[in-house]
């Protein structure tokens, strides 16, 4: 790691602060992105604006039809949320299969959605569920908010604050793990509201998250895992690395979204 | 330089630091408690593995001066008074062991685990919750014998024997 | 059997410190004074260094000292060395480029030492590093093993084709003629995937120089300090050995990569003295994958000829094996004589012949990893007999047994004489323990949910002890393959035994207590197993090749028996008895006849008070030593069968049941043994669905961190039924073969038998990734739906 000075502000208001003055800095959420990396001596921030004392970045609330994560909740603290699971279960499920136990305890939503790791989880749960993402500044929209690897729409200076998920009628979530790193080779969240379907993909699409329209179409008219038999997804645009092929992986897409309507459906 | 203080295995514990210290290098070189060991560099391996204020954590990914006021727990921490945590117990009546590398960290996450999910453990959820620590030696055969038995016998003890006792950190 | 003795199952001694992390590994040592060292490592696969300027670097803070390949052969440090001599087909020797500990004008693979930074910490040595600019004139690289012979590039100019050497093994004329005559030939295709062996302690040194004495010590991650030492002082010259001490503390695991020398320890042992401090160095992950020794990496033809009758008549096999750009230590054994012999397996083959090339490539050193040639052989043969069962339409374990060698001794066509076994006791019981009968109904199961399920077979072979050591000599080894012990007793009797073993996992410290306490009839806590300093014990040979069994503790049987006989000379002078009527056992010496007898703590203590005896008839004290040179190889083999379920839809591969019997004859520790068979499994299971290393065109090892090498995790592997057999190892006092290695070699035939199985007989590559498995599938799918 190169040196910088570390900062450790008491609320969100006071980061944003920081984050002003400070040139070169980078926000520490729970850092199991940044650390790793700045371990390898790839990103050299020159000043850390830790998130760990913000108090207002944390919790978990249910509010009307959403429901609404600190960007400072750990992943096993959404999965382990009563509210998060009675109101949107596949999201608790999604958060409870992130990484391991341990990235779990400190691992957190804001940092996952902001790095838009186009093999992280949150993404595919955030597009499919028609999340906001909400930060210091202003609302921004999951469909305008993932724009393209590691991009998103924030903007110098923008902290997420929390994001708010609406509570749908039904959501699932299926993986593929990545054999050696456990990140998702092809992971799939669908999500029903109303007559409105989503399915978002992560770990797949050469540009981080997508969401799959022809799916979306087939599970209008039922929402069902036999209303996508056949139906395939396009290897065009998909990841080819040396863990996967784009075919390999655009297959997997099919098998996934199929799990993940079948998880949430109960069946 | 900034100051750090937290508490360690019940005890209280200030740094004098550079911000880029690791948990596990503040544990290891500051503190001399070289239990805790190193691995990897992509927060894979778990042989990191402390609880940080009771929960597991991979001090490779931490930094130090982020844990003010927080209590740490080392594989150091675990015995009190001499006497072996039943879950370090049922590593070397299980033989979950062989070079010794990983074991600090395995035995931190396998009481993690029980602190989790309770004592009743099979063999299903062991093996996906032993997901954040490699063993090279042992095969997990005899890991996951260990993890059960010792969750077993974690349960026979009263609940404030599961952690070590605590000292405030103020 | 006492609770503690012979053939139980006793808790290990060494856990107490490990389960409260006291363990002391290497980099848990840190000398006063201690600076650390940063090794600039090559970025490039292959290149020509013009120029180093480190002048910026030098001045930089905290650093000590920056050192290139010149400032070591300017202090006469000579290069790393391969210490197995290997001849070519036409006699003559194998064509071998130099190793420099730190690049002299080339790099040849990427991570190679390009030169060493000592700052007063690491930052400030990585620091410096980034400052160092090195004018690389950068060459081609060549990767592949199949096509690296005769490639454009020259890796070493020594050997100009890239071809280290052209070796052969066997009866070429009856191998033709047996292939000839053949009713059916088997024909395979094989890659034995490179892998890294990634002991969870990645490697480290601390080199320390004591200039009062004029003594080195050097603290490293070893499994043989005194070979460390023997090669430091007499090849590459940091000092006479009388001058240097190599310590290997506890070592987390090594696998065989922590056999050889290393660059890394080298320089700073050899720097210590150079900026007058000790100098640390710890292994990140990322340089573990790039610098230790990998393992495998062969491509392989093989062909199996059978008669009318379903027998074997012949094996012939043309293996490529990639080296890597430098020849580590022992590199050049593994794909010659730890492989070949190994061909016939557990099988009567009249012919055999082996023909090996083994060339240069701008990829890390490739030398012994868990199995060590073993596990290549194994994978050659129980493949080809699989396949040619499912050729000829027999049923795998019918034609198993019907080919095995049943009259021992046995000598086969390649060198081995295998002098004991019982293969068909392994293999009925394996077959009990998988519930062969069962297994047409659950793969009838599995195809009614949508799954495909395969049984898979390993029949296996190993050497394990590597002797003796005039045989090993005549083949080109550098070194004996003995073994030393020391058995101490104190005056009250407790024992303090030198070994020249060295435990990395293995147990020693409680197996060779129990061995002790068993013969000696003492308690098991009076016993201390003392390894891994040359200031403490004088000469060893270390830890690998299954070794510290059958020839380690065959070395401490002939001490304590030699303690015991002098012991009774000690006890006639205090019994007052002649020395042919003292009897030794359950802790006591005895005179025949009578109820006169001293325990052994007591004969102790009158051997070192010497009151009863004059010491001109016979010397005080209590302690003898022995040098165990074995008379064979050992034998172990066995029957492995893997059951798996295949998901067709994601091509993922689970294992659903594992039956491993193994015959390692006479067992001290079954609790320990078992664990050695659970861990070598997983490595083979690792190698077989899991593990690669993958280096692109260019030579980037672009699988070099746990994120992109797949270790095995927990929820990869099953549980494993563990069973044994036993016929005794005539060839060393305990009747002990050896168990290190077994897993690793059993298991990838038998996970790869069972997936072929599964997906109706298509062949597949290792590692069956579920990309590879899905794919394999689906053809599998599509041509049984046209048949």
């Amino acid at each position: 790691m190169y040196a910088f000075t570390y900062h450790r502000p008491g609320s969100a208001r006071q980061a944003a602060g920081l984050l002003a003055k400070k040139e070169d800095a980078k926000i520490l959420a729970g850092g199991h992105t940044l650390l790793p990396t700045m371990k390898q001596r790839l990103a050299s921030p020159t000043a850390l604006i830790d998130l760990g004392a913000c108090g207002d970045l944390k919790g978990i609330v249910r509010k009307g039809r959403t429901v609404v994560i600190g960007a400072m909740s750990t992943h096993a603290e959404v999965a382990e949320s009563a509210i998060v699971q009675e109101a949107i279960p596949g999201l608790a499920y999604l958060a409870s299969h992130i990484g391991d136990p341990h990235v779990r305890h400190r691992g957190t939503i804001g940092g996952s959605v902001a790095n838009n790791d186009p093999a992280a989880d949150y993404p595919a749960a955030c597009l499919a569920l028609g999340a906001t993402i909400v930060t210091n500044q202003r609302k921004i929209e999951a469909d305008a908010f993932f724009t393209g690897l590691y991009e998103t729409a924030l903007e110098e200076g923008e902290i997420i604050t929390r994001v708010v998920f609406p509570v749908v009628s039904k959501a699932g979530y299926a993986k593929f793990r990545n054999p050696a790193s456990r990140y998702a080779l092809v992971g799939v969240f669908v999500a029903k509201r109303g007559s409105d379907i989503r399915v978002a993909v992560t770990g797949a699409g050469e540009g981080g998250v997508f969401r799959w329209p022809e799916a979306e179409a087939a599970l209008k008219a039922r929402f069902a895992p036999k209303s996508l038999d056949g139906l395939k997804a396009s290897a065009e645009g998909i990841n080819a690395d040396m863990h996967a092929d784009a075919d390999y992986r655009a297959h997997l897409i099919g098998v996934m979204t199929k799990q993940a309507v079948a998880q949430a459906t109960g069946k | 330089m900034a100051t750090v203080s937290m508490s360690v295995n019940g005890k209280a514990v200030t740094g004098s630091i550079d911000p880029r210290t690791l948990l596990v290098q503040f544990l290891r070189d500051d503190l001399r408690l070289t239990g805790t060991h190193v691995g990897c560099d992509t927060s894979q391996c778990g042989a990191c593995v402390v609880h940080v204020d009771g929960k597991a954590v991979k001090a490779c990914t931490v930094l130090a001066v982020s844990l003010e006021g927080a209590s740490v727990t080392t594989i150091e921490g675990l015995a009190v008074n001499g006497m072996l945590h039943p879950m370090q117990e049922a590593f070397r009546e299980h033989h979950g062991l062989q070079c010794g590398f990983c074991t600090p960290g395995m035995i931190m996450s396998a009481v993690d685990i029980v602190n989790r999910r309770g004592n009743d453990l099979d063999e299903k959820v062991i093996r996906e919750d032993l997901d954040g620590n490699i063993c090279r030696c042992t095969g997990y055969h005899n890991i996951v014998k260990a993890v059960a038995a010792g969750a077993e016998a974690m349960g026979g003890q009263s609940m404030d024997q599961k952690e070590p006792p605590r000292q405030a950190a103020e | 059997m006492s609770a503690t003795g012979i053939g139980a199952s006793v808790r290990r001694k060494e856990d107490h410190r490990f389960i409260t992390g006291q363990g002391r590994y290497t980099d848990d040592i840190n000398r006063p004074g201690q600076a650390h060292a940063y090794f600039l490592r090559s970025p490039h696969a292959h290149a020509t260094i013009n120029a180093i300027d480190f002048e910026a670097a030098a001045g930089m803070p905290g650093v000590l000292g920056i050192f290139t390949g010149d400032d070591l052969a300017a202090d006469k440090v000579g290069g790393l060395i391969c210490g197995w001599m290997i001849h070519n087909k036409d006699g003559s020797p194998m064509r071998a480029g130099p190793h420099p500990a730190l690049a002299q004008g080339k790099v040849r693979y990427v991570g190679d030492h390009v030169c060493v930074i000592v700052a007063e910490t690491l930052a400030q040595a990585r620091d410096a590093s980034e400052a160092i600019i090195v004018d690389y004139g950068v060459l081609p690289a060549v990767v592949d093993t199949a096509s690296a012979a005769g490639a454009r590039t020259v890796v070493h100019s020594e050997a100009p084709d890239n071809t280290v050497f052209n070796w052969h093994l066997g009866n070429k004329d009856e191998t033709e003629a047996a292939f000839k005559a053949a009713k059916h030939v088997t024909k395979l295709d094989i890659v034995n995937n490179r892998l890294v062996p990634n002991p969870m302690e990645p490697r480290a040194a601390v080199g320390d120089y004591d200039d009062g004495e004029g003594i080195f010590t050097l603290y490293t991650t070893s499994q043989n300090p005194h070979v460390a030492r023997l090669v430091l002082s007499a090849f590459i010259g940091i000092a006479p050995e009388n001058k240097l001490r190599v310590v290997a503390p506890d070592v987390g695991g090594g696998f065989g990569s922590k056999i050889f020398i290393y660059a890394e320890e080298t320089v700073c042992v050899w720097a210590a003295r150079k900026v007058g401090r000790p100098v640390k160095w710890n292994s990140d992950r990322t340089e573990a994958f790039l610098s230790d020794a990998h393992g495998r990496d062969h491509v392989t033809h093989a062909e199996l000829a059978t008669d009318a009758d379903g027998k074997i008549t012949g094996l012939r096999v043309k293996t490529t094996a990639n080296l890597g750009a430098y020849l580590s230590t022992f590199s050049s054994s593994v794909p010659t004589y730890l492989y070949a012999p190994l061909l016939s397996g557990s099988y009567n083959i009249p012919a055999i012949y082996a023909e090996v090339d083994a060339v240069y490539t701008n990829t890390a050193p490739v030398d012994a990893y868990r199995g060590a040639g073993r596990p290549e052989a194994t994978f050659v043969v129980e493949r080809l007999i699989e396949v040619a069962a499912r050729e000829l339409g027999r049923d795998p374990a019918k034609f198993r047994m019907q080919n095995y060698i049943k009259s021992f001794p046995h000598q086969t066509p390649v060198i081995m004489m295998y002098d004991a076994g019982n293969y068909g006791a392994s293999l009925k019981k394996a077959l009990e323990i998988i519930d062969y009968k069962g297994i047409g109904k659950r793969k009838r199961d599995s195809a009614r949910n949508g799954k495909m399920r395969g049984i898979g077979f390993s029949s296996y072979i190993e050497a394990c002890g590597i002797a003796p050591s005039a045989a090993v000599g005549s083949l080109g080894a550098g070194v004996g393959l003995w073994e030393s012990a020391e058995v101490r007793v104190n005056p009250v009797g407790t024992v303090e035994v030198l070994t020249g073993s060295h435990s990395h996992g293995q147990g020693h410290e409680t197996t060779f207590a129990q061995l002790v306490s068993d013969k000696l009839g003492i308690p098991i806590e009076n016993v201390s197993i003392i390894h891994g300093d040359t200031d403490k014990v004088q000469m060893g040979m270390g830890t690998y090749g299954s070794r510290s069994g059958a020839v380690g503790m065959s070395a401490i049987f002939r001490a304590v028996d030699k303690v015991i006989a002098k012991g009774k000379k000690v006890a006639a002078y205090v019994l007052e008895a002649d020395e042919a009527d003292i009897d030794f056992a359950d802790g006591h010496f005895s005179v025949k006849g009578t109820d006169r007898k001293l325990d052994f703590g007591s004969c102790a203590l009158q051997a070192y008070i010497a009151h009863k005896f004059n010491g001109q008839d016979l010397e005080p004290g209590l302690k003898e030593g022995a040098f165990y040179d074995p008379t064979n190889f050992t034998f172990p083999a066995g029957v492995h069968i893997c059951e798996v379920e295949i998901d067709p839809q994601t091509g993922v591969t689970k294992i659903e049941r594992w039956a491993a019997v193994d015959d390692f004859g006479n067992v001290i520790n079954p609790m320990i043994v078992e664990g050695q068979v659970h861990g070598g499994i997983a490595q083979g299971v690792g190698q077989a669905l899991l593990e690669g290393a993958k280096y692109n065109s260019d030579g980037q090892l672009v699988t070099a961190s746990f994120m992109d090498y797949c270790m095995p995790r927990a929820d990869d592997l099953p549980s494993f039924q563990v069973g044994m057999t036993v016929t005794a190892c005539p060839s060393n006092p305990l009747g002990i073969k050896g168990c290190g290695e077994a897993g690793a070699i059993a298991a990838p035939p038998a996970v790869i038998n069972a997936i072929t199985d599964a997906l109706g007989h298509e062949d597949i590559a290792m590692p069956a990734t579920p990309q590879a498995v899905w794919r394999a599938a689906q053809k599998s799918i599509t041509r049984m739906a046209a048949e």
